[in-house]
């Protein structure tokens, strides 16, 4: 159950695999894969004397957190786990029973992190679900940055020094890898969802720093445990870790069903006949793209989403449905009370107010309104107007007819959404509905 | 209030971890072993850090699955002092619960849990010293024995915590009064949890000896973050709650006299399902059944719903199909699906003559019989156009009348066993529309008005 709040750009079914990569994901896979072979001709070249049960215990560990990954708002996967585990063992400074620091080696931990990922992703593949394995791309980027800086610093001596001195280092060091993880997540999300980059990095930061921080501070105490304990550590810190992880997973959880509550019920005034079926879906759908064609955040297009699919709930309070469910047949006066109905219904939950906002302003003309209708509101406007006059159909000229109409009217349509809309328009494949 | 076997077993409780911890530290001080003497361990200052660190933890206990199951991380500070210093100041570090930070306690409350924590910490700690685990800066060469050792201690104090505390539950039989209550269905999630949270103790008496205090501070950090998730969770969960009350009452706005109607239903299904002894799950999923068990109504046409007289064979079938109709609106949801069917089945009678599928006796599902009953007892308690609303007593006893013809017996007796224990508050009663379009004539859910039907 993945918290599908923005829909992915879904390619076709028939399409093979590798049509569907972008340029960012080509980019992050040649990168992995150039890493790994690195890795593994380096080691096969060079023979480091390996600590083979630390490697081992370490590896075991990444592919645990592989496998026990977690779905985050969002239809985003991370694996906390393994990246503690990965980045603990890119900064091992000693361990007991051992004087001065422990033999470092680059490419041993990106072939340790290659190792455990693809070990850990093998149940996923043999139960038929995502091997996932852009996120593995993007973790082992991190872990390769962190091992890549965290080398001349071990090599330099500098760990002779207080354990306040390896603390911040680690720390600092920490935050440069997690830092790639997001911009690389960031850039790949851009690309799926066509968002902007500068946007995505934003939403990525917001949405990691929790997770990121809490990861942070375990592979500090993974590292400084493995002075004392040894590896035999990760068993102790696993349990925590997964009790971490399970409450992050109740979290998203939540927020995946609400929605998918929220997208069922919205279809109450379709079975009662107050509007064509899909509408709510296919205006939802466009006011989203539109929304992230204008650069809004997150937790904006998260309350645009809501606010489109609920957008008709006002129509429930008519005796009778309006033919053909279209709004725009009605006077402006009806639109506005059946909105206002929407919006008094929205916020007797009082938690959507700022969706019954939206809402509440959907019919409001763009121009000559002071205050002026939000944009989301004047988002809601246009694809609500769109669907109505080209519902689920692909015609283009009927599609462009509609968009004319609404350039005409700027007083009614603000000009930058229609703008944007067109361009969504001019992207979009059958629905599926 | 508290019962007055709860508030023996609180002062015995207390009485007891008083009278131990005094004899065991006056022990330990005759024996100068009260923690050990060790370089580079500060004995006092780890005392105070580790009941500063308890404190810390202590200070908001999270939700972790409903109101009442609530879990709070502060055992990793007692294990720590287990390790590092010993059994009585393992005590004294839980006998900090009195100066917790929660407001709300109540003296009696606070004094319960410190003296439930020092027993705990006391009873971990000898736990311990029985496994042969070494006190103070832990050498991890022995580092087998100290897992061995510290797990007995770990699991020790988990059992001796829920086990006090579901003392005070067993004895009150009121639930929700104090911070924990292990009686939940979650109760093996809470505590794998809990033995999780306690392997922290390990990890701060492993890293006490580079960090010292420190290392408790570094622990909290993924502690606060997992809090913070939960409250978020918590937090998604009262609005998923709220949108749907809110949702449901839009279904209803369209006929005047069933205003509210879904939540009532749902408020007395939650209260047969709790005397039924559902599980946490099931009653919440039953809760969210029955505010939509009529959102199929929707579907029915306004002027079936609003027709005086006689309705047709076709006009009664459009009615049949209205659990076909909500099952669906809500069948994509991530619901149980237990609810999917008391929603579908909620019609049902147990003589088999109910729609939409005729069913009998135990073939009906449990959601589909509790919703039933909640469901009439609502309709008959609420005034319709064609009559007020009728009392309390008389609707039970409709629906003792019906038990066994229409509703399942056992499921009658626990809403009226339910009802005398929690009573039931009747909405005001329905003055007269403002919008006469918004009237239906009749009731499909009222028993003691069957809908009229022409003879075919």
């Amino acid at each position: 159950m993945s918290g599908e709040t923005i829909a992915r750009r879904a390619a076709p079914a028939r399409m093979a695999y590798w049509q569907a990569l972008d340029s960012g994901r080509i980019l992050l896979m040649a990168a992995s894969a150039m890493l790994v072979i690195a890795a593994f001709a380096g080691m096969a070249a060079l023979r480091p004397t390996v600590h083979v049960r630390v490697a081992l215990a370490f590896g075991a560990f990444i592919a645990f957190g592989e496998l026990f990954r977690l779905a985050l708002p969002g239809g985003r996967e991370a694996a906390p786990i393994a990246m503690v585990g990965a980045m603990a063992y890119a900064m091992l400074l000693r361990l007991p029973g051992q004087r001065g620091p422990i033999t470092y080696d680059v490419l041993l931990v990106v072939a340790v992190a290659a190792i455990g990922m693809a070990v850990g992703a093998l149940p996923h593949i043999a139960a038929g679900r995502p091997a996932g394995l852009t996120g593995m791309c993007t973790r082992l980027v991190a872990v390769s940055c962190v091992a890549f800086i965290f080398w001349p610093i071990v090599s330099a001596g500098l760990f002779r020094l207080r354990w306040e001195v390896e603390f911040a280092v680690i720390a600092v060091v920490f935050l440069v890898g997690w830092l790639v993880d997001a911009l690389v997540g960031a850039l790949i999300r851009a690309d799926d969802v066509g968002a902007r980059f500068s946007v995505a990095v934003r939403d990525e930061i917001r949405l990691q720093w929790p997770l990121g921080l809490s990861v942070g501070a375990s592979v500090i105490i993974a590292v400084f445990g493995a002075e004392q304990i040894g590896v035999m550590e990760l068993a102790v810190f696993i349990g925590p870790l997964l009790v971490t992880q399970l409450a992050f997973r109740r979290y998203a959880g939540i927020r995946a069903t609400y929605l998918q509550t929220v997208r069922s019920l919205a279809r109450v005034t379709e079975v009662a006949g107050y509007v064509e079926t899909g509408h709510s879906r296919r205006v939802s759908r466009l006011a989203v793209a539109v929304g992230r064609g204008l650069g809004l955040a997150e937790p904006e297009l998260l309350a645009l989403e809501y606010a489109a699919l609920m957008h008709d709930i006002g129509q429930l309070s008519l005796r009778d449905p309006i033919p053909g469910g279209a709004t725009l047949l009605v006077g402006p006066d009806d639109r506005e009370r059946i909105a206002k109905l929407g919006a008094d219904v929205i916020r007797q939950a009082r938690v959507l107010n700022d969706v019954a906002e939206l809402v509440q302003y959907q019919s409001r003309p763009a121009r000559g309104h002071d205050p002026a209708p939000p944009l989301g509101s004047m988002i809601i406007k246009a694809a609500n107007a769109f669907d109505d006059m080209v519902g689920g159909s692909t015609d283009r000229n009927r599609s462009a007819a509609a968009l004319e109409r609404m350039r005409l009217d700027p007083m009614e349509y603000d000009a930058g959404v229609v703008a944007v809309l067109t361009d969504v328009a001019a992207r979009r494949v059958p629905s599926r509905l | 209030m508290v019962s007055r076997a709860a508030r023996l077993y609180i002062g015995l409780v207390v009485s007891v971890a008083a009278v131990l911890v005094a004899i065991l530290s006056h022990q330990a001080m005759v024996h100068g072993d009260f923690y050990p003497t060790q370089k580079h361990l500060a004995p006092m200052a780890a005392l105070i850090t580790l009941q500063v660190l308890f404190l810390v933890c202590d200070s908001g206990t999270t939700p972790m699955t409903s109101r009442q199951t609530r879990w709070s991380p502060s055992s990793s500070a007692t294990l720590a002092a287990v390790v590092l210093l010993g059994p009585v100041p393992a005590a004294l570090v839980g006998a900090a619960a009195l100066l917790s930070l929660q407001r709300q306690l109540r003296l009696a409350e606070r004094m319960f849990n410190a003296a439930m924590y020092a027993l705990c910490g006391l009873a971990a700690g000898e736990a311990y010293v029985a496994c042969n685990g070494p006190r103070g800066l832990p050498d991890f060469s022995h580092f087998r024995t100290i897992l061995l050792a510290f797990a007995a201690a770990a699991t020790v104090h988990v059992i001796a915590n829920h086990g006090l505390i579901w003392g005070v539950h067993r004895l009150n039989r009121e639930r929700g009064m104090w911070t924990r209550d292990g009686l939940e269905s979650s109760l093996a999630l809470l505590l794998a949890s809990d033995l999780g949270y306690a392997a922290l103790g390990l990890v701060i008496a492993s890293l006490w000896p580079i960090m010292h205090w420190f290392a408790a501070a570094l622990v909290l950090v993924p502690l606060f973050v997992a809090r913070w998730a939960m409250a978020q969770f918590a937090e998604q969960q009262r609005a998923y709650a709220a949108t749907m009350s809110a949702l449901s009452q839009a279904v209803e706005t369209k006929d005047y006299y069933t205003r509210g109607h879904g939540d009532r239903v749902s408020r007395g299904a939650v209260m047969i399902a709790r005397q039924i002894g559902m599980s946490t799950d099931r009653t919440e999923a039953i809760m969210f059944a029955g505010m939509l068990h009529d959102v199929g109504k929707l579907g029915v046409p306004t002027q079936v719903l609003q027709k005086t007289g006689k309705l047709s064979p076709e006009e009664f079938a459009a009615i049949q199909l209205h659990p076909k109709r909500g099952l669906e609106i809500v069948s994509e949801i991530g619901f149980l699906f237990e609810a999917l069917n008391g929603i579908f089945h909620h019609h049902e009678r147990i003589d088999g003559l109910g729609y939409p599928m005729g069913l009998a006796g135990h073939e009906i599902p449990e959601f589909a019989r509790v919703i039933a009953v909640a469901d009439a007892f609502d309709s008959m308690t609420t005034t319709r156009s064609y009559r007020e609303a009728k009392s309390i007593d008389f609707a039970l006893g409709e629906l003792r009348r019906g038990a066994g013809t229409q509703f399942d017996p056992v499921i009658v007796e626990a809403f009226i066993a339910a009802m005398q224990e929690e009573g039931w508050e009747l909405p005001a009663p329905a003055g007269k529309p403002a919008d006469p379009t918004t009237v239906t004539v009749k009731d499909h859910d009222d028993p003691t008005a069957p809908l009229p039907v022409v003879e075919p």
